[in-house]
């Protein structure tokens, strides 16, 4: 974003030397219509439909979230609580959301850091200008972007089932003796979710790396290859510097789809055994609209998701900062 | 030969990764051509099931008016999305100003809201209007993306100006110079943000659970987690389910893979 000055300098140029006729008609009968502020208008009215929808469907319901999340009851019969913040208490003593806030940051210190180590090995790998094949080796690790979410789930579901695929191959060449109940025991569920992350997005965070592969300067690869750096070196050293606006910015889209977790919650494990796996949104969603639907409650689990997103992004911005 | 082995770890690595990530896809395909039981013994081969389970699973479900919902769903949201999106993403590069571009900077900051967080309100907003299990309240809130609008004000950047002040010397209207000007040179951006925003929309879960709250109008993704919601799942029919939903993305994604990697890497560029 630090060329915006440039450009705009650049660009305010040829329009200064060469002002576009204004049109006399429309002068004549609004005076006050001036061509720059007939122009002004025109660029409002180009932004604003979009603008407005996003106030409307976007920040008012978060500002009426946030009421919300002060107000108790059942239904749509509700009153401001009795202290404000009385749902937001209420969340400490909540066994599984604490649960779930626990579940969530699993799967973000464990999956978030793996993918995207994952992720830059297999884009500079792809990146190398002799490897052989790279179309099929780029599409076959992408092709898990094209399913959705829910799909996934539940081919995982399948492969992971008592009975299913996954203990049949693992029997067969002898490495357990029984079964693993893949999706009945805490430990081993969370893993399935987060094996199942790490399928579906590594190839997502993998095209933007190469992306930006393509823009850091190929001579100071080659450069450190001619002084003697191994690849490893070159990688860590040349490589891995240059993209740090990148890791940056997929660790910080990462995180916030992490917290946002909902669908595989829902589908791979449905949130058990026992809300072990649950993520916040899946419990957001049962606490809205099952059992006894407590919107005030749902509102402040939902603003604690709210500020977890911001806190964090803010805090690896700063991190990503301090290490220039 | 010594340059060939030192790569022999990234190929064996590559290979590994790449098996792991078509094997489940290749698992899906294949199991939706077997019976149940062939899928628990974990047949991996082609099998004979396949109309047997399209007419269970067509038996069962309606997924007919699911495909269609799921359609008039991706391709609304991609259509008005787009439109609106491109407009003001042109609105903010062209006709930049101080104020404009404040206005860019609070719309980013709704990238940082998470869905959640506005659920429930517009779950109130569209009950009152009497939308609840409407295909329009599905599409309404995902349509205006603060993503697309930058990605379409980034790519402005690389409109020439020099085009847009010659028309309008020429007397065409702004309207005018965006229809008939920017539109058609701006193909290759506009393809990228379709390619993205209809697997996004056909993907969409999480609020088409919350805004469709009876069966009788659902979408593939739902169709999909309702069937496996029951006490007994016959796999080969989920499966084919699964491969059904999965379709018509992963097609778009194989013929326009290139499309679809420019539209989510191409606002940061």
């Amino acid at each position: 974003m630090s060329t915006d000055v440039a450009d705009r300098t650049r660009r305010a140029q040829p329009g200064a030397r060469k002002p576009p006729a204004p049109d006399p008609a429309i002068n004549r009968n609004r005076p006050w219509l001036t061509e720059g502020r007939r122009r002004s208008l025109t660029g409002w009215g180009f932004l604003l439909p979009a603008a407005l929808l996003i106030l409307v469907m976007s920040f008012i319901p978060m500002f009426q979230a946030f009421v919300l999340s002060m107000k108790t009851g059942r239904g749509t019969n509700l009153e401001f609580a009795e202290p404000l913040w009385s749902n937001y208490a209420r969340l400490l003593s909540d066994e599984v959301f604490k649960l779930t806030l626990q579940n969530t940051f699993i799967y973000l210190i464990i999956q978030v850091p793996l993918m995207l180590i994952l992720a830059l090995v297999l884009a500079n790998l792809l990146n190398d200008p002799h490897l052989r094949w790279k179309g099929f080796w780029r599409t076959a690790i992408f092709l898990p972007c094209a399913v959705s979410l829910v799909s996934y789930s539940l081919v995982f579901r399948t492969m992971f089932a008592n009975d299913g695929f996954v203990n049949d191959a693992l029997l067969g060449i002898g490495l357990i003796d029984g079964p693993i109940n893949w999706l009945g025991q805490p430990e081993t569920a969370r893993f399935v979710i987060i094996l199942g992350l790490l399928w579906r997005w590594t190839g997502y965070n993998m095209v933007f790396y190469l992306a930006a592969l393509q823009n850091i300067d190929q001579s100071s690869i080659e450069a450190a290859r001619m002084d003697g750096a191994n690849a490893w070196q070159t990688f860590w050293h040349v490589t891995v510097p240059q993209l740090k606006p990148m890791i940056l910015l997929t660790a910080i889209i990462s995180t916030n789809g992490t917290l946002q977790l909902f669908d595989e919650s829902w589908a791979l494990t449905r949130g058990g055994p026992a809300y072990s796996t649950m993520s916040m949104s899946h419990y957001l969603y049962e606490v809205s609209f099952l059992k006894n639907p407590n919107f005030g409650y749902a509102a402040a689990i939902s603003f604690v998701i709210l500020v977890l997103v911001a806190v964090l992004a803010f805090v690896q911005m700063k991190v990503g900062d301090k290490r220039d | 030969m010594i340059r060939r082995l030192r790569r022999l770890p990234g190929y064996v690595f590559l290979s590994v990764f790449a098996l792991f990530s078509v094997f489940p896809l290749y698992f899906m395909v294949v199991s939706a051509t077997n019976s149940s039981a062939d899928v628990l013994d974990s047949r991996l081969l082609p099998g004979t099931q396949l109309l047997e389970n399209f007419a269970k699973l067509f038996a069962e479900q309606d997924v007919v008016s699911a495909m269609v919902n799921s359609f008039l769903i991706a391709v609304g949201t991609t259509v008005l999305s787009l439109l609106l999106c491109s407009i003001a993403g042109y609105g903010f590069e062209v006709f930049h100003s101080r104020a404009k571009d404040a206005v860019l900077a609070i719309l980013l900051l709704a990238m940082m809201i998470p869905f959640a967080a506005t659920m429930i309100p517009l779950f109130e907003l569209f009950a009152n209007a009497g939308l609840v299990n409407s295909l329009i309240a599905v599409i309404v809130p995902t349509i205006a993306t603060p993503f697309l609008i930058l990605l379409f004000r980034q790519a402005t950047r690389s409109f020439p100006h020099e085009i847009i002040e010659a028309a309008r010397i020429d007397g065409v209207s702004e309207v005018g110079i965006f229809a008939r000007i920017y539109m058609p040179t701006m193909r290759s951006t506009y393809a990228a943000a379709a390619v993205i925003t209809f697997m996004t929309a056909w993907n969409n879960f999480l609020w088409p659970r919350v805004i469709l709250i009876n069966n009788d109008v659902q979408t593939m993704p739902l169709l999909i987690s309702n069937l496996s919601a029951g006490y007994v799942t016959d796999y080969g029919v989920l499966m084919l389910a699964v491969l059904l939903a999965s379709l018509p993305t992963m097609v778009i994604f194989l013929v326009l893979q290139r499309a679809f990697a420019a539209g989510i890497t191409g606002a940061i560029k």
